[in-house]
């Protein structure tokens, strides 16, 4: 059995990668992508811990977390189309009617 | 048969039938035949007539004592509280309400009968004018107003009456009004009144403060002891000294009466509508400008006797105007050239007496003259009137003459009148006129002088008048000559029938000295008694009879002298009158223009007026509208100018500035919040970095554990 350590490293690096996609990406596409990277790092250590502990909790987790990705690469697909629909654009930038 | 008193308690139809006709015909009259227009307006100034001679005479059947017939109809103004002057508190009252007393026959009769006959004229003279029912509608108003004005019990009625008669004096005067001239004659009639009128009301109220009455005497009244009257006021004051003989309220009251009097009869200095006057048609000028209204003035003041036997000083004033409009009128007719205006002139002359009478004191004799005079000059008018109709027109009597045969009834009633009016014996002037001069006489010798003159004056016009228009050659147009006719019956009959009373109606008051007992002095006596019961100031003088048979030598000798005087210039032609004129050009032009008094009126009031209208109308248009309005609208403007300038930056310049203050401090905040959510996840990255690094001690030890 590999060390927790691994994991971990695998873990943060995908995280890594998913927040320097979230911060630095216009596509709103390629974000809500990174967005799922940083869910999935989560799940890896929620997985690893649950492995080494014996402790069922962690992959039941993982689990929920699964379908709450599911659900929030719908809805916020669905956000994007309708965006899209009214602007023609998925580029962040652009996306600032919240600005004052 | 008639009950007795059946008309002395119907005195209030009197006026009542003029009346009646007089709103049909201002109301349906256009849609009345001619006929019917005649009949129902003659018929009811006849019915006055008959109901006025049968009230008379069932006040003739009473002592001479007791002939008070006094009726109240209705309370007029209810009785109000009312401070007299000197603080007593009384009830005034004044009611609508008829009285006949002698004086009031006198006028009933004369304003009936004279006015009766006119009506019944005017039906001839009238009939081919245009409106000729609004011309009956207005006389018989005009009747109606009159009747009240001599019928009424108290000044407030007869002041009712008053300007009853001069807004159809108005009416008349300008009846044909699309002739500038008659409407600005009759627009002249009605403002010189009105300022007789103001005179008149000023004295009515006060005599109302000072003696607490209208009414004129109370007698013949139910209860004439608790009813108030001018009469019974003023003798209780008297009684009591509260007034004495002379006092200045009473002279105030006298002369503010008078002011009115002048005004309605025509004295100097309010005479200028009366020659003006003429526009309006010839009967018109009978009846009211010869006859009864222009009377009004000196009823008024013989009604008011008992004030004026108090203050002398008035009854002086009274007698000089009345003598000299007496003989400045006389003058302006001598050169008159319109027949009317001679008779119009002459009318003026003649109130002077009556004046002069009333001043005197010889009440009686003016109210005779009155009557005798309304007989002979409303003749002259109707004459007048005979003579243009004949003439188709013309009133010139330049080009007049040689009437004499070709409208002989006109021409020999003419005469009568002319006869009567110069005085002499026996017809009626003579007697009148005579009863004035002897009154003068005695009491105001210069005045006499005055009259005396004037009497020879009246009679050189009046005849030059007659010459011109019936005796010699025609000077008439050929056209105008060809259509001489006399006037139909209608207006000679008339004519006769006021020749006969000028005539004959002076006989009434045939005078002591000549075997008579002057019935009708006699009969007004219970009337003019006043309130003296000594013999005061003014009485009425009894002369011996040689020097009363001698004033009545000397008036007529002065009337033969004008005669004879008229005859060489105007028939004999020994001296020419184109040679008199010449020879005193001032003179000639001073009375032909009048005396210039009308100039004069146009330039020192007229103008005057309207240079204040103007004015006013400068002041209106500059400091009204100038300084006010346009001032008060600049003022507005101004005001909302600053309160537009507070709004705009005091209370919106506090929200502006809060809200940019606002703006201005948000300014670091604002730059945090660019609406890209890719900077927010960097943020709460770095929040996370900062947090990581500040707990990171924390961090190392949770790891530490796991591991």
């Amino acid at each position: 059995m590999l060390p927790i350590g691994h994991y971990l490293f695998l873990s943060l690096a995908l995280f890594i990668i998913g927040v320097i996609g979230v911060v630095t990406r216009r596509n709103v596409i390629v974000v809500l992508m990174s967005i799922e990277l940083i869910l999935n790092a989560v799940n890896i250590n929620l997985v690893a811990f649950s492995r080494l502990y014996g402790d069922v909790a962690g992959q039941v987790f993982a689990l929920f977390i699964i379908a709450d990705a599911a659900a929030e690469a719908a809805v916020g697909l669905g956000i994007i189309i309708a965006f899209f629909r009214n602007r023609e654009t998925v580029l962040a930038d652009e996306m600032d009617l919240l600005k004052w | 048969m008639i009950p007795a008193g059946y008309f002395l308690v119907h005195l209030w139809l009197i006026p009542l039938f003029p009346l009646a006709t007089a709103a049909l015909m201002l109301i349906i009259g256009k849609r009345l035949p001619k006929a019917g227009v005649s009949l129902l307006c003659v018929g009811s100034v006849g019915l006055s007539f008959i109901y006025a001679a049968g009230a008379v005479l069932q006040l003739l059947a009473a002592e001479p004592e007791h002939r008070v017939a006094q009726q109240i109809l209705f309370e007029w103004l209810t009785p109000g509280p009312m401070q007299m002057t000197g603080g007593r508190a009384i009830q005034f009252v004044a009611d609508w309400g008829f009285l006949l007393d002698p004086l009031s026959c006198v006028m009933v009769l004369v304003v009936t009968g004279v006015g009766f006959l006119i009506h019944v004229y005017s039906v001839g003279y009238m009939g081919h004018e245009g409106g000729y029912y609004r011309f009956f509608g207005y006389m018989n108003l005009f009747m109606f107003a009159m009747l009240t004005l001599v019928l009424a019990n108290n000044m407030l009625l007869m002041f009712v009456g008053w300007e009853g008669v001069g807004l159809c004096s108005y009416l008349l005067i300008g009846f044909y009004f699309l002739k500038k001239s008659a409407s600005d004659a009759g627009k002249k009639a009605f403002i010189v009144n009105r300022i007789g009128d103001a005179g008149f009301i000023l004295g009515i109220l006060l005599t109302a403060v000072t003696l607490g009455a209208i009414r004129f005497t109370s007698q013949g009244l139910p209860d004439a002891e608790g009813a108030s009257g001018i009469l019974q006021a003023l003798k209780a004051a008297v009684d009591t000294h509260a007034l004495a003989n002379g006092a200045p309220v009473l002279t105030g009251i006298a002369l503010l009466l008078f002011v009115g009097a002048m005004g309605k009869s025509a004295q100097i200095p309010l005479y200028v509508w009366l020659p003006d006057a003429m526009e309006g048609p010839t009967p018109v000028s009978a009846l009211i400008h010869a006859a009864t209204m222009v009377t009004a003035g000196v009823y008024m003041v013989a009604r008011m006797n008992a004030v004026y036997q108090l203050a002398p000083f008035a009854m002086d004033v009274v007698a000089v105007v009345g003598a000299t409009t007496a003989i400045f009128a006389a003058s302006m007719a001598l050169v008159q050239n319109d027949i009317k205006k001679v008779l119009a002139y002459s009318t003026i002359s003649q109130l002077g007496y009556m004046f002069l009478a009333l001043g005197v004191g010889a009440f009686a004799a003016g109210i005779f003259h009155l009557m005798t005079h309304a007989f002979f000059k409303a003749l002259l008018f109707l004459g007048a009137g005979s003579v243009i109709h004949a003439m188709s027109g013309e009133q010139d009597i330049r080009k007049m003459g040689g009437l004499w045969e070709k409208i002989p009834i006109t021409a020999k009633t003419f005469a009568v009148a002319t006869l009567a009016i110069a005085g002499i014996f026996p017809f009626a002037g003579f007697f009148s006129k005579d009863e004035i001069l002897g009154q003068a006489f005695d009491r105001f010798f210069f005045l006499w002088i005055v009259g005396f003159i004037t009497a020879g004056m009246t009679a050189f016009y009046m005849f030059r008048l007659l010459f011109l228009t019936f005796f010699g050659y025609s000077r008439a147009d050929e056209h105008v000559e060809k259509h001489i006719h006399e006037s139909p019956p209608a207006m000679t009959v008339p004519l006769m029938i006021l020749a006969a009373l000028s005539i004959i109606g002076g006989w009434i008051g045939w005078p002591g000295s000549l075997g008579g007992e002057n019935r009708f002095e006699r009969f007004l006596e219970p009337v003019l008694a006043g309130v003296l019961t000594e013999t005061g100031a003014v009485k009425i003088a009894h002369h011996a009879l040689a020097k009363e048979i001698f004033l009545m030598v000397a008036s007529l000798a002065i009337a033969g002298g004008g005669i004879w005087l008229a005859y060489q210039f105007y028939r004999t032609k020994r001296f020419a009158p184109e040679l008199v004129a010449a020879k005193w050009p001032k003179v000639y032009q001073l009375l032909l223009h009048k005396y210039f008094v009308d100039e004069i009126y146009d330039a020192a009031v007229v103008d005057r007026t309207k240079d204040l209208g103007t004015l006013l109308g400068r002041f209106d248009a500059n400091v009204i509208d100038g300084v006010g309005v346009n001032g008060a609208g600049w003022l507005a403007r101004f005001g909302s100018t600053l309160s537009m300038w507070w709004d705009k930056w005091i209370i919106d310049g506090l929200l502006n500035f809060s809200a940019k203050m606002m703006q201005l401090f948000s300014y670091p905040v604002r730059l945090l919040q660019t609406g890209l959510f890719s900077s927010y996840a960097m943020l709460i990255l770095a929040g996370l970095v900062v947090l990581l690094v500040y707990y990171g001690h924390h961090v190392q030890v949770l790891l530490r554990s796991v591991r």
